[in-house]
């Protein structure tokens, strides 16, 4: 005889403790939902307000700046077909998105990143952590986010923020135990404090390898924000869900294409920005 | 060394255990158990074990052994990298092991500088940023710390270079620059951890050569760690040998060489101990220069300053050695209007035979300073011997 084992109800517990979360702390999320509101609306309008030409020279000079002619050429290739496809407006929606979850996460990532490289009990607590943000279905995210922020974008920046997060702190973690003994102890044998040891040796060093974790944050930055048009984020992804529920594939791949095109450009940038930090 | 006996850093029953019971395998080490029972019965590594020894001030001493000796735990026990789990480490009345964190750091910035077996160099600094490193750690000013670097990065023989970076250097050269960022720290004490032994052979006897020079000019206090005999013979003024975490011999290199403590020294010097039938004549170089008995005090300075050296042979006319006189001699002659070398030059130095056993010739090193005359029967005079060479005759014979 089967023994029955009754069924844990695991789901319910995290709901309850959801909805504890969010009717105990709403003040606090609406405060957070009003300051990240008014940063998305003011770098919006702050990109939206420039004309898109003078926009589009800015970020092909950036290119020729931080890397090349030829990524500064494809810069403007790409951005005039997006121009030409009437998805400017949805593409800089993304764009600043992005850029608020990318700086968001990465406030949080280098510290956190830092104390868990210098302390090994903060280490083993937090590697399950990211595992767990890094491997749960991205979606699942943006239930959660809902109640706490409502339906729109500040939920998106929420979901992505905690989407993105684990690699810029696992590279800054790996970065800094990367800067081989012998520099950290030559720090020391100096007198070094704990201070001066990070920021004059063991952060310059682990740039390069900090930057790499920035550039797969952004990465994760940009799929996260398409997906999370589900719960009424706007840019490129909301023009494919468009495209999806209308089931018009060349609309669908049309906005699929610009986010492909701004991917590649911020992985570029980024990386040249890298190798800048190689020195 | 022997006119200036102070004590600089006295290091007593300094033990080091590694792993998290250090208290059972000190117990054991009373015991009279020895590193490889105490590893089976605990699991934990005695690194050091009752370590007793003097740096004397503006000495180089040398701390040898082999890999697993304990050399590196040791240097790093000076200056507390590694915690030690026991002892004392006294340097000018401070006992290191029982600073606070914030003494520590002040100790540290005042007393030691290192240089290290890799270099240590850091990659994102220039040459002369990483020279500067120490003082800019101590919150020097910035103007101050160019110029104390800069000077340093001259003694060491990296000017115009400040401005490369470690990576476009040669070995050598960013060794150079690891010491110009001890020098330029100007701590009490020079911690060398193997420090050249990553440089091939060639540019390894330069930089102790160079190492030598700069230790006779700034009389800094210098620990030097090497696995290598022959360097420790030809730099040390004074060897710890180490075995196994302890102690067995401490001794000047003539001692060790001549009266090894035990056997496990007597195997390790085997090799080298070959002066027992090398005679002087083997460690024997040309001379360089020599003068007249007829020449004035200018010509001495001059032919001294022309082959760089400290002190000149006087021969007659059938080339027999009747004198010396020395840089200091020779500088006093000419201001009092001396006409001939002759009349300051001094008696006081040996002479031998070129079938002089060598092993005689370190007691002559000890008692006398200048450099010993080899000459034949008619005291017409063969050669010179120096006090490196000897070591460094030894030495190679040690490796045939």
């Amino acid at each position: 005889m089967a023994i029955e084992f009754p069924r844990i109800p695991l789901g319910d517990w995290i709901e309850n403790g959801l909805n504890w979360l969010t009717s105990e702390y709403s003040g606090v999320t609406r405060g957070i939902s009003g300051i990240t509101q008014t940063g998305i609306d003011g770098l919006n309008d702050a990109l939206m307000w420039l004309p898109d030409w003078s926009l589009l020279v800015i970020i092909a000079g950036l290119c020729w700046w931080l890397a090349n002619i030829r990524l500064a050429i494809g810069a403007v290739a790409g951005l005039a077909l997006i121009m030409d496809l009437g998805l400017w407006d949805p593409m800089i929606e993304t764009l600043t998105l992005v850029v608020i979850a990318t700086l968001v996460a990465v406030v949080i990532a280098l510290p956190v990143g830092i104390a868990a490289a210098l302390s090994e009990r903060l280490y083993k607590t937090i590697m399950p952590v990211l595992d767990f943000m890094q491997t749960m279905p991205a979606f699942v995210y943006l239930i959660p986010a809902i109640p706490f922020f409502g339906i729109g974008s500040v939920s998106a920046i929420f979901a992505t923020v905690i989407f993105s997060m684990p690699p810029a702190i696992r590279f800054t973690t790996l970065g800094i135990r990367q800067v081989p003994t012998e520099l950290v102890e030559a720090a020391d044998a100096y007198g070094a404090t704990r201070g001066q040891k990070l920021f004059k040796v063991q952060l310059p060093l682990s740039l390069p390898t900090v930057m790499a974790g920035i550039n797969q944050t952004i990465m994760l930055a940009l799929s996260m924000v398409v997906i999370a048009a589900m719960i009424g984020a706007d840019g490129l992804g909301s023009e494919v869900w468009r495209a999806i529920q209308r089931l018009r594939p060349g609309d669908g791949f049309e906005a699929g294409i610009a986010v492909v095109i701004l991917a590649m450009l911020l992985d570029r940038l980024t990386q040249s920005l890298r190798k800048q930090g190689k020195g | 060394m022997s006119d200036n006996r102070n004590v600089k850093i006295r290091v007593r029953n300094l033990s080091k255990v590694f792993g998290a019971q250090p208290k059972k395998a000190l117990e054991l080490r009373d015991q009279g158990l020895k590193r490889p029972e105490i590893l089976d019965k605990t699991g934990q590594t005695l690194g050091l074990s009752n370590i007793d020894f003097d740096v004397y001030e503006g000495e180089l001493l040398v701390i040898m052994g082999l890999s697993g000796s304990g050399k590196s735990t040791l240097i790093r026990c000076l200056n507390r990298l590694i915690d030690p789990t026991e002892g004392e480490i006294v340097i000018d009345g401070q006992n290191i092991p029982s600073l606070k964190e914030k003494e520590l750091l002040e100790c540290r910035r005042r007393h030691f500088s290192m240089v290290f077996q890799n270099f240590a160099l850091f990659p994102h600094r220039t040459v002369q940023q990483n020279a500067e490193f120490g003082l800019e750690i101590r919150g020097i000013d910035a103007k101050e710390r160019t110029e104390t670097a800069r000077n340093a990065l001259k003694q060491v023989g990296l000017e115009g270079w400040e401005d490369a970076y470690p990576r476009q250097l040669s070995g050598g050269m960013q060794q150079r620059v690891g010491l110009a960022r001890a020098l330029a720290n100007d701590a009490s004490v020079l911690l060398m951890d193997e420090a050249f032994s990553a440089l091939d052979p060639l540019i390894r006897g330069d930089m102790q050569q160079e190492l030598l020079q700069l230790q006779h000019r700034m009389k800094k206090t210098t620990v030097f760690i090497t696995h290598d005999l022959d360097e420790a013979l030809s730099i040390g003024d004074r060897i710890v040998l180490l075995k196994d975490g302890e102690v067995v011999q401490i001794g000047t290199p003539e001692e060790i060489l001549t009266k090894p403590a035990d056997d496990y020294v007597r195997r390790f010097i085997e090799g080298v101990d070959k002066s027992r039938i090398l005679s002087a004549e083997s460690a024997m170089r040309k001379v360089r220069s020599t003068v007249r008995d007829t020449d004035g005090p200018r010509t001495a300075l001059r032919k001294m300053r022309d082959h760089s050296l400290d002190s000149i042979y006087i021969l007659d006319r059938d080339r027999r050695l009747i004198g010396l006189i020395d840089a200091d001699a020779a500088s006093q002659a000419l201001e009092d209007g001396k006409q001939t070398v002759t009349e300051v030059m001094t008696q006081d130095f040996r002479k031998v035979t070129r079938d002089e056993p060598l092993h005689n010739l370190f007691a002559m090193f000890s008692e006398n300073r200048f450099p010993i005359a080899v000459v034949d029967d008619d005291q017409v005079l063969q050669g010179v011997v120096v006090k490196g060479a000897v070591l460094d005759e030894l030495a190679q014979a040690g490796d045939h």
